[in-house]
Parts: structure tokens; C-alpha cells; sequence
């Protein structure tokens, strides 16, 4: 059986923030095609490690991006093949939610170019998909904080990139809105996109196919998520207070 | 310019935004004419003296320039702020924050200390070295922002910066009126705000620096939306932030630094230019950088237009109407929202 393609690879990376170390020479591979998980204590460098992975920051060591250093890509071929969503960063109150979601064309659209068919569909496309097409014309800061996430999810997904990079998406969302996220990224990941995603709710990162666990910024583990090896890494990694069980087939993690 | 504001990024038309172009365009246009009758005897009517050679020199070389000069040089702070309150993700954000109000008044104190005059009066060298003078210093002060900020890449560094550059240049101002006593009338005319003395030269210096300035502006426009969305957002649609900043923070200080060097310290206009341009549309930057210096425009040239009217034949500094006109109308948007934000559910 071949080894499964890697989306992203990450080989002895150093970052800082402030003057502050916080990923420690982080080696990592993840695989094209799938959804990886990204957990670990508050301050692990979980968020760090995936803005590095998006080249949004300074680093030392290498990122490659389908074999390729993402260093030596054009920010907009990067913006095409890496879309990116952050954590509650900006306000944008005055943008309407179709405006949003067509930021998420700029990196293919010429400057100054007004936007085609194409870029209208993908918008449509995706804001249909994050159930968010029938508000297109309300400012954003009209929104409450979960439509607003679902906007921005929308954003990223309007990118059509290969590789999706999300910290934190469930943040804001209720039960059934996180249900039809899980759906989503599994949808995405069946044609063949490559998704990977920080999530500090581990019950939900358990759901993704890989993880990978962050501990005082190095990877200290990477495995299946219903592999028993990545169970008991997360008990150590949260210092036993946290039990992995089965749940009506799905893998739960329960705070001790 | 109405095309480009009739477009959203969506494609489609924004009615409001081009019908709020056009309502700015006839004002502006009806303040030009009122502004063409309004003289030391109160209202005149200008048309009827065209024959008389005086009247018709007073019309084309006084109330023409100055009056069109209060639009050139509100449309150039409603643009700054407009630019301002998009880079620094601020609702807040002046376009005097990077220094250049300071620095311009630094410029113009040390320049009154060297030559001993008033400002706005003298000869016509005097007057292009004290203009120079302001320049000069708003270009200092917004410079010694940039330094202290180590470049425009980090926009609360900048900010900081720039609140820092002013408190500073602001003291060395006070030092110099301390050394020179007699600069301080001088300084008041230009610390309240005066387009009497613009003309014709003034008026060229401004659209040139306004014409390209909106052009940037606009053509930016979608990055400062990216940029609404965060700096990491941003950064990830592949933008060219760091060449993006550098455009905006140059338009900025020029837009700012001609228009404080015309007119003087100018209050409000540049502040709530975009908020009354948020209150009555929505829209996206590239159409907000027009409206918002349109609507600087019509501000100043009706603050101009009143502060010749209500006391004539004496002049109120038009800062001082600015200030207060401006000032009133944020004050009751932000009641109208505060009761607005009450009533919601």
C-alpha cells in the first residue's frame, strides 16, 4: 500500500512571539486528503503551529506545502492553495455578507478586476453551504457571534483551496451548527481536500481522522483518532484528568 | 467617480451609495453658489454686480477660491479619516494620529518665531514659507511617527506612535510660544481653523494631492476590507499588505498635511466624515474613500458658508464650527445607537 500523499510538512520549525520561543524545532507531516486535528493544553502552541503552517508567521526551519517550500511561493499562489481562518481577529461591521465572502476570491482575481462568474458562484456555492446565502445582504455586524462564524467559514471555503487551515471554527457555534460544520469538513474531505483544523473541544477534534497533539510547543504525538496510542497520549498530555471512551461509536473525551 | 461608487464587490448596484454621491455632488454645488454671495455685508448677490470689475474680483480671486478651497480641503481630511479609520481598524482613528497636526503647528510656530508675522497675512513670500512651514512640519511630525513605530507594519505600534509624536511635537510647540510670546495670535488663527486666506495656488496644491490620493484610496479599497476582517485574514488572501500600508500611511500624511497647511487645524471633519457616510449608506472602503471625502467637502464648505454668514461682518473661525456642528451630529448618533442597541431584543 503507498504512503498517503503529505498536504503539509513542517521539518524543525522554530517561531517566537514577542521574543519568546514558542514552538521548539516542531517536525510534522500531515496528509493530503484529510482532516487533522490539532490539541493540546491553553499554550501549547497549537495556534502558533498553524499560522506558521499558513506562513503568517516568522519562523526559522522549513514549511513545504506539497513538497514545495511555502517560502518560495507567491503570497497569492500560496493565497489560491492555503485558505486561512483565524480567530474572532477584526470587525468588518459595516461589510455585508456577501462582500465577506468574496474577499475569500481576491487571491484570483486580478487587482482592480472586477469579479467574474466564477467568483460569484464559488460565493454562492459557499455561502449555501454554510447556510449562509439568505442573509448575503446583512452587514456583518448585524450578526450574532455564531452567524458570524458561519460567514467567515464561508469566507475561507470561497477560497476553493486545496488545504484549509481553521483555528478554532466551532468557536461560537451551537450543537446543531457544529454538527453540520463536522458534515462539511467531512464533505470536503471526501473530494479530495486536505483539511486541518485547532480545536480545543477534544470530544470534537476526536471526530477528525488524524491528530495531532501539542505539548509546551512540540508535537508529542501524532496518530489516529481511534487509535489507543493518541488516547493515552491525551490523558498524559492533560495530566490524566481527561478519560477517552466509546459513545454510541464515537470517541469522547470526558474531563476527570 | 459615480460608477466606481455605484459598484460593490458583489457586482451589483448600491443605490444608496451612488444617490448619496449625487445628493453630495448638488450640495456641494449649492453651497459653491451660496458660498460665491456670502460676504462681509451678509448675503449679496454677485450675479446681478458681474459687471461691476471690484465685485467681480472680489467673486473670482476671494470668494471662488476659498469657497471651492473649503471643499478641496474638507474632501482631503474626510479622505484621511476615512483612510485612517480603515487602516487602523479604529472607528476612533483622526487623521491627525500619525502627528501631522503637531508637527504642522511645530512647523508654523517655529516659522512665525524666525519671521514674526502673522499667518494669514503679509506678504505673499511670507505666506508660502509659513504654508511651507506647516507642510513641512506635518511631513516631520508623521516621519518621526514612522521611525518610532520602526516602519508601518504593526498598526497599534503605529498608533501608539503617533500619540506620542504629538504629545512630544505638542510641547515643543509650547516651548517655542513660551521663547516667542508674540507668535501666539498668529498660532490661534491657525490652531482654530481658517479658509479666508485660501487661493487659487492653494486650491491647485490641494487637488493635486487629492486626485491621486483617491485614486490609491479606491484602488486599496478591497484591501482595507480584507483588512476589516483582521491582519492575519488579510495576510492570507495573498494581499501585499506591507506595500499597501506604505501607500495609505503616504496618502495620509499628504492628504492631512495639505489640507492642515491650507486651512489649519480643522476639527471633526476628518473624524465624522465616514461615520455620517456609515450612518446613511452601507458600503464597502473603495466606495467609502469617495463618499467620505465628498462628504468632508460639503462639511467644510457649509461650516465655511455659516461662519461668514452668522456673525457678518465678523468671521467665525471655521474650526470652531466644525467642532461644534461635528461634534453635535456624533454626539446624537451615538445616543440614537446607544437607544437603538436599548430597544433591541
Amino acid at each position: 500500500m503507498n504512503a498517503p500523499q503529505v498536504a503539509l510538512e513542517a521539518r524543525v520549525v522554530r517561531a517566537e512571539l514577542g521574543r519568546k520561543e514558542i514552538l521548539h524545532g516542531v517536525d510534522l507531516r500531515l496528509p493530503a486528503g484529510r482532516w487533522s486535528s490539532i490539541v493540546g493544553p491553553n499554550g501549547a502552541g497549537k495556534s502558533t503551529l498553524l499560522r506558521v503552517l499558513a506562513g503568517l508567521l516568522a519562523h526559522s526551519g522549513e514549511v513545504l506545502l506539497h513538497g514545495e517550500p511555502l517560502r518560495a511561493l507567491a503570497a497569492r499562489s500560496r493565497a489560491r492553495q492555503l485558505s486561512w481562518l483565524g480567530q474572532n481577529e477584526g470587525a468588518g461591521d459595516d461589510l455585508t455578507v456577501y462582500d465577506v465572502a468574496m474577499l475569500g476570491r481576491l487571491p484570483h482575481q486580478a487587482w482592480l478586476a472586477s469579479p467574474s462568474a466564477a467568483d460569484r458562484a464559488a460565493v454562492e456555492r459557499a455561502l449555501r453551504q454554510t447556510h449562509a446565502w439568505d442573509w448575503r445582504e446583512r452587514p456583518l455586524g448585524q450578526l450574532s457571534g455564531g452567524e458570524r462564524q458561519r460567514v467567515l467559514l464561508a469566507r475561507a471555503l470561497a477560497v476553493e483551496a486545496e488545504v484549509l487551515l481553521m483555528d478554532e471554527p466551532l468557536a461560537n457555534l451551537d450543537p446543531p451548527h457544529q454538527a453540520d460544520w463536522l458534515a462539511l469538513v467531512r464533505e470536503l474531505v471526501r473530494s479530495g481536500k486536505t483539511v486541518v483544523s485547532v480545536l480545543h473541544e477534544v470530544t470534537l477534534a476526536l471526530q477528525a481522522d488524524e491528530m495531532v497533539i501539542v505539548d509546551a510547543g512540540r508535537v508529542v504525538h501524532q496518530g489516529s483518532c481511534g487509535d489507543g496510542a493518541t488516547h493515552r497520549a491525551l490523558r498524559e498530555v492533560f495530566h490524566g484528568r481527561l478519560n477517552v471512551a466509546s459513545l454510541d461509536g464515537q470517541w469522547v473525551a470526558l474531563p476527570q | 467617480m459615480s460608477a466606481a461608487i455605484s459598484v460593490s464587490i458583489s457586482g451589483r448596484a448600491r443605490r444608496p451609495g451612488w444617490l448619496l454621491a449625487v445628493g453630495l455632488l448638488v450640495l456641494a454645488a449649492a453651497l459653491l453658489l451660496l458660498g460665491m454671495d456670502v460676504g462681509s455685508r451678509g448675503f449679496e448677490d454677485m450675479w446681478r454686480s458681474r459687471n461691476d470689475p471690484v465685485a467681480s474680483q472680489i467673486l473670482w480671486d476671494i470668494r471662488v477660491p476659498r469657497t471651492l478651497g473649503a471643499w478641496l480641503s474638507g474632501a482631503l481630511l474626510g479622505l484621511a479619516g476615512a483612510i485612517a479609520q480603515g487602516l487602523f481598524r479604529n472607528p476612533l482613528a483622526d487623521p491627525y494620529l500619525l502627528g501631522s497636526a503637531s508637527g504642522a503647528a511645530l512647523g508654523l510656530a517655529i516659522a512665525l518665531a524666525l519671521l514674526g508675522a502673522s499667518p494669514f497675512a503679509g506678504e505673499w513670500v511670507l505666506r508660502v514659507g509659513f504654508t511651507g512651514a506647516a507642510f513641512a512640519g506635518a511631513v516631520v511630525g508623521v516621519l518621526l511617527t514612522l521611525v518610532l513605530a520602526q516602519g508601518v507594519q504593526h498598526t497599534m505600534r503605529l498608533l501608539l506612535a503617533g500619540v506620542i509624536v504629538g504629545v512630544v511635537l505638542g510641547a515643543a510647540r509650547d516651548l517655542v510660544t513660551l521663547a516667542a510670546p508674540e507668535t501666539l495670535q498668529g498660532l490661534q488663527a491657525f490652531m482654530l481653523g481658517s479658509t479666508g486666506y485660501v487661493g487659487w495656488n492653494a486650491c491647485a496644491i490641494m487637488s493635486a494631492v487629492l486626485a491621486p490620493g483617491l485614486v490609491v484610496a479606491w484602488a486599496t479599497g478591497r484591501g482595507l476590507d480584507a483588512l476589516a476582517l483582521g491582519e492575519s485574514t488579510a495576510a492570507s488572501l495573498g494581499l501585499p499588505l506591507h506595500a499597501m500600508r506604505v501607500a495609505l500611511v503616504a496618502v495620509l500624511a499628504l492628504a492631512t498635511g495639505a489640507a492642515v497647511a491650507q486651512t489649519g487645524l480643522i476639527a471633526f471633519v476628518g473624524l465624522a466624515s465616514p461615520h455620517l457616510v456609515r450612518s446613511a449608506v452601507r458600503t464597502t472602503h473603495g466606495a467609502l474613500v469617495f463618499l467620505s471625502a465628498l462628504m468632508g467637502g460639503v462639511l467644510l464648505m457649509a461650516a465655511d458658508v455659516l461662519a461668514r454668514w452668522l456673525v457678518a461682518p465678523q468671521e467665525l473661525p471655521v474650526g470652531v464650527l466644525t467642532a461644534v456642528l461635528g461634534g453635535s451630529y456624533l454626539l446624537w448618533l451615538m445616543y440614537r445607537r446607544s437607544g437603538v442597541a436599548r430597544r433591541a431584543p
